[in-house]
């Protein structure tokens, strides 16, 4: 094994072109280290730390976008007050990551690049149109959220690519909503993730995002347009076949693929058909379930 | 909880990887340990240092007993690799006040003993930032330390009477 230890964003992205891409970037580590001892041929690769970058750290608002620094924790956001008024989502979805052990370390770019379907940062992202800001020696890239991935742990990332900021608009929202279904409220991965937003503001809309029901993080353009055109939906059953041509899930140590289908047709028609009329106002941002109460 | 037979197993001892020197500030004393880049936070204080009172329970960030203090905030010592460390603030519970666990131990915190440095970590953590409980309940803020023997309340009690 070996460790580069970049002081800078520059020498970060110096070091990884000169490793042709084969340094492994690594920042609060809770996902990389998982099992450490365990896994010996984790070991024997090239490590690019940059958790000496204070550069990456801070969290910037803008005029027109909240700006998430390339180290920026899951804590950092549950921390900053602004967030909770203006984007509650990523707050409600930070607290449900890990426990606050995990929260301190673990960062959303971490998370975006770890490439987990069943993240439960990225969701929420996306559900706020994210756009995932790249860098390398040959310069800046942005892509947005909802097509970095291509596949399971497949993204636009080139492996001499650092994801250094993650930009999300400022919008007025109408209706937010983040529910994570797991076995139990903490420390739980989720058997069913779901990030609903609607916005009335210019090139906003309905987003419905998903996470464990299919390989990738994805959002769910059938149930979207659904909701776009105010359609009556009168039971969850309902909804079953607009899930089945958006997600594809499947049977796991988690759950089954009917399990999620069902559960995801429950939460949109109970928390989002339902809940849109008394959308505007809600303070009741996002709730969780579990399967035994 | 890794016993010494285990260690012969561990790569972080077996496997000869690069030295790194690392410099910290461990409970307020300057630090530098010379070990293997692939050692964890968690095996430098219990194996070089002989801070036991972190324990490995699960390796994967589930069960906090390996919680210690990085720069302020609590974190699973098991998934801090050790150059990351490198000019920060590491706090174990070795350094507490033992005063500051006599309400825990008077509210029945604890019974095996095995969760007991990990909750006290973060319970003292708690009790030192009564400002976060104006958006967090003790429990939640509670949730990365699992007790299979108190339920719990013996521990959220024990927080709840200490808190000033």
């Amino acid at each position: 094994m070996s460790v580069l230890l970049p002081g800078s964003r520059r020498e970060a992205l110096e070091l990884l072109a000169r490793s042709n891409g084969a340094a492994m970037p690594i920042a609060g580590g809770t996902d990389l280290l998982v099992h450490w001892p365990q896994r010996q041929e984790e070991h024997d690769r090239a490590y690019l730390d940059l958790s000496g970058i204070a550069e990456l750290r801070p969290v910037e608002w803008t005029p027109d976008a909240l700006v998430l620094g390339g180290l920026t924790t899951y804590w950092d956001v549950i921390r900053d007050a602004r967030v909770g008024r203006e984007l509650p989502l990523l707050a409600v979805a930070a607290r449900q990551v890990g426990s606050i052990q995990i929260q301190t370390r673990g960062t959303w770019a971490g998370n975006i690049v770890n490439g987990s379907p069943a993240a439960d940062g990225v969701p929420v992202l996306m559900a706020y149109d994210a756009v995932v800001v790249l860098e390398s020696v040959a310069g800046r890239e942005e892509v947005p959220l909802e097509r970095f991935y291509e596949g399971y742990k497949q993204m636009r990332r080139r492996p001499d690519q650092l994801v250094v900021a993650i930009r999300i608009p400022r919008r007025p929202y109408t209706f937010q909503r983040f529910v994570k279904i797991g076995s139990r409220r903490a420390q739980a991965i989720a058997k069913v993730g779901l990030a609903v937003t609607h916005s009335a503001a210019g090139g906003g809309g309905w987003r419905v995002v998903a996470a464990s029901v299919a390989p990738t993080i994805r959002r769910c353009p059938s149930i979207e347009r659904l909701l776009e055109e105010q359609a009556a939906v009168h039971s969850p059953e309902e909804l079953l076949p607009a899930i089945a041509r958006d997600v594809t899930p499947i049977d796991d140590i988690r759950s089954t693929a009917e399990y999620r289908k069902l559960a995801m047709a429950r939460v949109l028609f109970y928390d989002v058909f339902r809940g849109r009329e008394q959308g505007a106002g809600s303070t009741d941002h996002g709730r969780r379930m579990t399967d035994n109460g | 909880m890794r016993n010494e037979r285990d260690m012969t197993t561990n790569s972080a001892f077996r496997t000869p990887h690069s030295a790194l020197e690392v410099s910290f500030t461990l409970n307020g004393t300057p630090t530098t340990v010379s070990v293997p880049d692939s050692e964890r936070l968690l095996d430098t204080l219990r194996y070089r240092l002989g801070l036991t009172g972190a324990k490995e329970g699960c390796a994967e960030g589930e069960c906090g007993a390996c919680t210690v203090w990085l720069d302020g905030l609590p974190a699973n010592s098991c998934l801090v690799p050790i150059y990351q460390v490198r000019g920060r603030r590491v706090n174990t519970v070795e350094a507490l006040d033992p005063a500051a666990v006599a309400p825990l131990l008077d509210a029945g915190a604890t019974q095996c003993g095995a969760c007991t440095p990990g909750v006290v970590m973060t319970a003292l953590w708690i009790l030192q930032h009564p400002d976060v409980l104006a958006t967090h309940t003790v429990r939640e803020l509670m949730a990365g330390n699992l007790c299979r023997c108190t339920g719990y309340d013996g521990i959220v009690d024990g927080i709840e009477a200490a808190r000033p």
